[in-house]
């Protein structure tokens, strides 16, 4: 356990290292940030000091290394734009879009998992055939579609919604939360649905597949035998053995949900670091691009890592290392 | 008139599976009576309808799968017609039932202690701490050595013959009048199976369950049974007290199977074979489902055969039985 | 499957006298058999002609500023306009949004079938390659596949933007980087499995040479699974390039796709305009929907073949 661990921490940070260098390399290629960020009616005396003054003299190579051994000491550059380290940008940004995730990962369990097994016990009903095809449909339709459609339904039409903004937030150990306040989660529940349709299609099919497999299994029917009332043969044996493999692989796609945010966010104005890339990218900003890159990839690495531990840990055959049989 | 009904008195059974492909006929005109304290084999090849039979008794067949016609008289009560809420009550407190596969029945991700309080509570408002305590002892009594400990553990941390324990003490547990099981041994090593049987067996003297015991092995049914019922193709063929059908088989089947066990040979003549293969119950042949593989098998045969009795307990569904020696019987 | 077991009478009639039908003819018949997928078929035929013939059937040149009039901007759909009737309304620059919509609708299939076609050469070839050679060829083809694989096609897309920026080219280039592993993969296992048959062993003892062999035998087996992999994958096309261009990340004002149509018309929709990013949505959702139905049922049709 302990080598296998090791073996897959030493891939992680290889594949972390690859990464660096090609995002850096890639994204410091871009157009001249010189041109947009000091002011043309600048002399040559300025436009130097300043250029020495954001690193952009030194050759590509040194500012890499320059950005590693920073990235090390926890300083992934310093924004052009905003002139405060990209770091605390992100960092100020990033609660808003874990909470949007969180959001939309709980959506998708309460709705997807119920949906599932529905289409799971009953696959040739009419709500069952239904669910299939609702769950083809969030696979299919581009996220930002989705999106429009419920601004201009719930937010422009009904008006029920609003859709953009964080609304009022609560400070929660110093962090601005929105789901304690009733604005807040009205402003929270279209942005976290509309993350939430792609992970809840994918809920939907895993849970589907799942009970449809565990129905069969002798243990349902020896349950069904003990006289158990039917909710206690789904509620606790049939849905027990299908959540450990769903939320694993929820787990794993919690990386995709934060990179999936960046559509989100921007249909709704919500103020995380998905709009904050989007508004970089369009600024130049190079160490904010730079810097929320390396974090993103960090984060799904870290989090294949910690599902692949938690895994373990969930279920009892792999937890005490015994073959199953 | 005042003797109380039989444990289960099957009339009649028919389970039919609808499927594309066509109706199949799982179980097709199947009657016996189990009474109280007694042990029934039913014995024959796999596809032969005899689990089938189990799980309509308990009303578990499942879909397309459904009992077309017959009565199943539990202590007098039909439970073919039983509504769903009624039979569950019955399920596990009354009727229990033992399966094939230990390495299948219990859920993997569930603690014993779990899996054996819940059958408690399912029936009865006691509380946890009772219900453990009872399903300690249960365990105790199938031979679990330290079942206090045990009841924290996971199924895989169980061997097959202790599973197949657990399973055993789950059934036990509320104390049914009777027990299904279906091929409860054939899963496990030869020496746990002769424990198992020892067990169960002094279990039931213990508490006068009745007990259908679901086989394609006759040496199991041999030292286990009072009566046998022999199913083919969806068919009881045969039925009668074990000593009587296993010496004196009247059913050409019957006769096959007893000659395909090595111990009642002697030794070094050849096995005898049934020839040829089980019949697809999709394309079962005209009349009688066992004539293509008959020797005695004649033109007569291709009209069903009609149940006769020989003699007064036997039952035997033939055109041209061996008629028992009436003395022997 | 069929009606075959389930009616005995209908069977036996002449059995000899009709002549056993093509796998062509066969393969018509069985994607016919699904309405929805027909449904999808003609619709995307009919979307691939308006696009196709664009500058004949559309009633105004969008791009031609000489035909827009400012005074007619953001008209509601049905509207009388000085020249014509706007079915579908205008935009904010007065432009008629039928027309705009099949101009973009001509980027968007233009740019989603180009990606999918080079990522289908190149991600084929490495399949191809890494299946054929195996071996450390194949260790490498495959790790930088899995890698990949590993992280969101959105995700991959937009770290390739950031570096390149815009430009039409430079979308086909990031579609085809996101697109190429799932060929590579769909390949190799396809081809793989083709290896091991005896017909392969039977070139290579014939001393065929390489290219040979690769092309004229192992490839045409992998054609089938391409097909349906490849129409999936023009759906995802544009809806990655739609995604990429709403966000302002994707293609340049200049070739205006239908995700760009979306983003001019998304400022106003707030302000009850619906139509400016409606009905391009709806044209993409037609699009996207249409090609998936006809991709599930050459899923369908084809799967039980690849099985044999």
């Amino acid at each position: 356990m302990l080598v296998v661990l090791i073996r897959r921490l030493m891939q992680s940070v290889v594949v972390l290292l690859i990464m660096s260098v090609i995002v850096f390399v890639g994204v410091y290629a871009i157009g001249n940030p010189i041109d947009i960020l000091i002011n043309p009616e600048a002399d040559i005396a300025e436009r130097e000091a300043a250029v020495a003054r954001l690193g952009l003299d030194r050759s590509l190579w040194e500012q890499y290394f320059r950005f590693l051994s920073g990235a090390l000491q926890g300083d992934l550059g310093h924004s052009f734009v905003h002139n405060e380290p990209a770091l605390t940008i992100i960092l100020q940004r990033l609660p808003a879009t874990l909470e949007l995730a969180a959001g939309a990962m709980f959506l998708a369990i309460l709705i997807g998992i119920p949906a599932g097994l529905i289409a799971g016990l009953k696959p040739h009903s009419r709500l069952g055939k239904g669910i299939m095809a609702g769950s083809i449909l969030g696979f299919s339709l581009p996220t930002f579609w989705v999106g429009l459609m419920l601004i201009m339904v719930f937010a422009v039409y009904l008006g029920w919604l609003p859709a953009s903004g964080r609304g009022d937030t609560v400070d929660v150990f110093g962090v601005p939360v929105s789901f304690l306040t009733p604005d807040g989660i009205s402003h929270l529940f279209l942005p976290a649905l509309n993350l939430a349709l792609f992970k809840m299609s994918l809920v939907i099919r895993l849970t589907r597949a799942g009970t449809r497999e565990v129905l069969l299994q002798d243990y349902v029917k020896f349950a069904r035998a003990k006289g158990l009332s039917e909710s206690r043969v789904i509620g606790v044996h049939v849905l027990k053995n299908i959540l450990i493999p769903v939320v694993t692989i929820l787990g794993l796609e919690l990386g995709s949900v934060i990179a999936f945010a960046v559509v989100t966010e921007t249909v709704f104005a919500w103020p995380g670091i998905g709009k904050l890339l989007i508004d970089s990218i369009a600024l130049l900003d190079r160490p904010i691009v730079v810097a929320y890159l390396m974090l993103t990839v960090f984060m799904f690495i870290l989090i294949n890592l910690v599902v692949d531990i938690l895994y373990s840990l969930l279920d009892p055959r792999v937890r005490l290392g015994e073959a199953k049989a | 008139m005042s003797a109380p009904p039989p444990t289960l008195q099957v009339e009649n059974l028919r389970t039919h599976f609808f499927t594309k492909a066509g109706v199949i006929k799982a179980v097709d005109d199947v009657s016996f009576t189990v009474d109280r304290g007694q042990v029934l084999g039913l014995v024959g090849e796999s596809g032969s309808g005899k689990t089938v039979t189990g799980f309509s008794i308990l009303g578990l067949v499942d879909p397309p799968g459904r009992i077309t016609d017959g009565r199943i008289l539990f202590k007098g009560e039909d439970l073919a017609t039983l509504p769903p809420a009624r039979l569950r009550s019955l399920r596990g407190a009354r009727i229990a039932m033992i399966f094939q596969d230990p390495m299948m029945t219990l859920n993997p991700v569930l603690r014993i202690d779990t899996q054996m309080i819940e059958a408690v509570r399912a029936h009865e408002s006691v509380d946890w701490a009772t219900a453990r305590e009872r399903a300690r002892d249960t365990l105790g009594m199938v031979g679990i050595p330290s079942p206090d400990e045990r009841l924290k553990a996971y199924p895989h941390q169980f061997s097959g013959g202790m599973r197949q324990r657990v399973a055993i003490a789950i059934a036990l547990i509320n104390k049914p009048d009777l027990i299904i099981a279906d091929e409860p041994t054939t899963a496990l090593d030869v020496t746990i199976q002769g424990q198992i049987l020892f067990e169960m067996q002094k279990l039931l003297r213990q508490t006068g369950t009745a007990l259908i015991w679901i086989t394609h092995d006759l040496t199991v049914v041999a030292g286990l049974a009072d009566r046998i019922c022999v199913m083919y193709a969806g068919r009881i063929v045969e039925s009668g007290p074990i000593d009587g059908v296993l010496d004196q088989p009247a059913h050409p089947y019957t006769q096959g199977l007893i000659g395909s066990v090595p111990s009642r040979n002697k030794r070094g003549a050849p096995l005898q074979q049934i020839p040829g293969m089980t019949p697809s119950l999709l394309k079962l042949p005209r009349g009688c489902a066992f004539r293509t593989r008959c020797p005695r098998a004649d033109a007569t045969c291709h009209a069903e055969p009609e149940i006769t009795t020989p003699l007064p307990d036997r039952a035997v569904r033939c055109y041209f039985p061996t008629l028992p020696d009436r003395e022997a019987a | 499957m069929t009606t075959q077991a389930l009616d005995p009478l209908t069977v036996p009639e002449t059995p000899a006298a009709a002549a056993p039908p093509t796998p062509l003819q066969r393969f018509v018949s069985d994607f016919c058999e699904s309405k929805l997928a027909l449904f999808g078929l003609v619709l995307f035929l009919a979307l691939i002609m308006a696009a196709v013939f664009a500058p004949w059937i559309t009633p105004q040149d969008p791009y031609d500023l000489m035909q827009l009039d400012i005074m007619d901007g953001r008209l509601p759909p049905l509207s009388e306009g000085f020249a014509m009737t706007y079915y579908l309304g205008t935009d904010d620059q007065g432009r008629d949004m039928l027309s705009g919509i099949i101009y973009g609708l001509r980027t968007s299939l233009t740019v989603g079938a180009a990606s999918t076609l080079i990522a289908l050469l190149i991600g084929g070839g490495f399949g191809l390659m890494a299946a054929y050679f195996g071996g450390w060829t194949d260790t490498l083809i495959m790790r930088v596949v899995d890698l990949q694989l590993s992280f969101p096609a959105i995700l991959i897309a937009l770290i390739l933007v950031a570096i390149m920026g815009q430009g039409v080219e430079k979308i086909v280039i990031a579609l085809v980087a996101v697109q190429w592993a799932y060929y590579a993969r769909t390949v190799r296992a396809t081809a793989l499995v083709e290896r091991s048959k005896e017909y392969i062993q039977a070139a290579t003892c014939l001393a065929l040479s390489h290219p040979r062999i690769v092309f004229r035998h192992l490839m045409p087996n992998c054609v089938p699974p391409l097909i349906v992999v490849g129409t999936v994958q023009v759906a995802h096309a544009i809806s990655l390039e739609a995604t990429l261009s709403f966000l302002g990340v994707g293609l340049p004002i200049t070739e205006p796709s239908l995700g760009l149509l979306i983003k001019n018309g998304f400022d106003y929709m707030l302000s009850g305009d619906y139509w400016i990013s409606f009905f391009p949505g709806l044209v993409l959702l037609l699009t996207i929907v249409s090609i998936n139905l006809v991709g599930d049922q050459l899923r369908d049709v084809l799967n039980p073949r690849l099985q044999k």
